[in-house]
């Protein structure tokens, strides 16, 4: 099943240089298995790509039903140097979560998944 | 501290100020909304230093964070007559100069006598750059490993980051106002709790819950409904948000809470979402105090807006401290252009290609060139997709390089494309773009034993 990263998680971004930083939180705490098991540093580096230069570090917060990812290359540059609108990547959160995920049907179901059957087409289908 | 036995005492510290620019009304409404022992005001952001550094450059008695002699102005009362204490970095690169303007303010309504300012020094390495250098210390770049000889003739500021060491004995001598320069902006929440509860250097803990409440509170209303994408929509009374207060305990426990009658929310979603903001390895967040571990965070509803916090881990210090260092990096300058529907963003497509055929054609180099086009494309890039003829489309042209002529040069070129470019161009009122001296961020480690801080209160 797809699932849609914005109906499952919330997020928020911010800058270190030139490196984004987006923590992902599950909206339940039951959902963070989903995105531990299926929010991979592969799918979030194919997700990024042709967006930022740089490689891609995850990091585990059970704790916080969190997962925080470092996007390098993210921000020309970052703070001051940078020509870009969001020079310090307050919104690369929002563009995180655009991303699909694909969830086998029985284990999207366990936990109550929201499917997104059809998405609007600015998202990014796994399938692409 | 407001109950007597110790261990059950609760001291609360306000956040006021999550950055040069916040909300002016928040200190004022933070020590008149209900009981608080302390007021953190955080003003430093990573090339705020430099900033200052050039306003010193003009008038030796700048160099501070102006907006701090209104927000006190705004507070004296409270700090002169009940016992409020207020820490805060607004002394940026000149501390002393910071303390006189306070204490004018403080002779002006006649509450001199009540009013102790704590000044800490020592942060700044400015002076001593070639006696470190030369003494072996490269302050490479932490993430380039060049080191600073490369960009010395350009170095604007350098200031270590500093602790709650200074802030803390500020305390124990009686201050009731502590003005530091580059101190880290959670230092600013761990000094007092560490000097009500007398928590010790090595009580890694306690000390990395305090560096951690620190980082809840000190983006502001970051962590009580501002910018907080959860259930946005239901934030209530933004308009009158309440800004966030630690009620902590000697045992490192403590609750993020807000003012009733106030706006926002604390939840546990909007505490966990300032809790990663710019995070990079959790297990290591460093600090000149401590190394304090994310992942050991534990966070319980308290009741309407508390969001307990427990459990948390530090380990001992490294033996170095971050340094945050700004030099000249050249020029740049952005410009924009909005053209309107229909096909807006072939328009403004053009408009970009032939901008930089001008560009080519007057032999112009640059570093960087970006184009965006806001409201299609500008913050998600590609992940946006296609965009389905929207009813205005913003071209927003950028130049990045070494000669300030051709930067300058840019900026006469984008007016003429309304006349002489692709039709349905408006939104130029604004005039030529601003050409602006870069000020960029150089961070590295130095050794902790070569910078010694100094205390003293006037």
């Amino acid at each position: 099943m797809d699932v849609r990263l914005l109906d499952i998680a919330h997020a928020r971004s911010g800058d270190k240089g030139d490196t984004a930083n987006v923590g992902v939180i599950a909206l339940k705490p039951e959902w963070y298995p989903i995105l531990a098991k299926y929010l991979t540093l592969d799918r979030v580096r194919d997700h990024f790509r042709g967006v930022i230069t740089g490689g891609v570090e995850r990091y585990e917060l059970p704790n916080l039903k969190a997962l925080n990812f470092l996007l390098h290359g993210a921000l020309d540059g970052g703070g001051t140097l940078s020509l870009k609108t969001d020079a310090q990547g307050k919104v690369f959160s929002t563009a995180m979560l655009r991303l699909v995920l694909d969830v086998p049907d029985d284990e999207a179901k366990a936990v109550g998944l929201p499917g997104a059957k059809h998405w609007p087409a600015y998202t990014r289908s796994p399938k692409e | 501290m407001t109950t007597s036995s110790k261990d059950q005492a609760i001291v609360r510290v306000a956040s006021g100020q999550g950055f040069w620019g916040d909300w002016l009304e928040a200190p004022r409404r933070q020590v008149e909304g209900g009981d608080v022992d302390y007021l953190m005001l955080d003003y430093l952001a990573e090339v705020t230093m430099s900033i200052l550094q050039k306003q010193k450059e003009r008038d030796p008695n700048m160099g501070y964070a102006r907006d701090f002699v209104g927000a006190i102005e705004s507070v004296l009362p409270a700090v002169a007559k009940r016992g409020v204490r207020v820490i805060a970095n607004a002394g940026g690169v000149n501390p002393p100069a910071c303390a006189a303007a306070i204490k004018a303010v403080a002779a002006k309504h006649n509450v001199s006598g009540d009013v102790r300012i704590g000044v800490i020094t020592g942060d700044d390495l400015l002076p001593r750059i070639d006696e470190l250098i030369a003494a072996g210390h490269a302050l490479a770049n932490m993430d380039t490993g060049e080191p600073l000889s490369t960009v010395r003739d350009r170095v604007l500021s350098a200031n270590a980051y500093i602790g709650s060491v200074p802030i803390v004995e500020a305390l124990k001598q009686n201050a009731n106002i502590v003005i530091t320069g580059r101190s880290t902006d959670t230092a600013l929440t761990m000094a007092p709790l560490r000097y009500e509860f007398g928590w010790a250097a090595d009580d890694w803990d306690h000390l990395a819950a305090g560096i951690i409440a620190g980082h809840i509170i000190e983006c502001g209303a970051q962590c009580s409904g501002g910018n907080c994408l959860y259930d946005w929509q239901n934030v209530p009374d933004l308009a009158n948000v309440g800004y966030p207060i630690v009620e902590a305990k000697a045992d490192g426990t403590f609750v993020i809470v807000k003012h009733p009658n106030t706006g926002g929310r604390i939840s546990i979603p909007s505490v966990s979402e300032q809790l990663v903001y710019e995070m990079g390895d959790p297990h290591s967040y460093i600090t000149p105090d401590v190394v304090a571990d994310f992942t050991s965070i534990h966070l319980a509803d308290d009741g309407e807006n508390r969001v307990r916090v427990f459990g948390i881990k530090g380990r001992p210090a490294t033996d170095k401290l971050k340094v945050s260092i700004a030099y000249k990096a050249g020029f740049k300058a952005v410009g924009t252009l909005v053209y309107s529907w229909p096909d807006a963003l072939p328009k403004a497509q053009l408009a970009d290609r032939v901008l930089r055929e001008r560009l080519k054609n007057l032999g112009l180099a640059f570093d960087a060139i970006v184009t965006e086009f806001v409201g299609v494309s500008a913050t998600h890039g590609p992940l946006a997709g296609e965009a389905h003829d929207p009813p205005e489309v913003q071209l927003r042209f950028g130049v990045r390089g070494q000669d300030r002529a051709a930067v300058e040069r840019f900026t006469r070129e984008l007016a003429p494309l309304v006349l002489n470019g692709p039709p349905s161009v408006t939104g130029f009122a604004g005039g030529r773009p601003k050409v602006e001296e870069i000020v960029a961020y150089w961070p590295a480690l130095i050794d902790k034993k070569v910078v010694q801080t100094k205390v003293e209160v006037i």
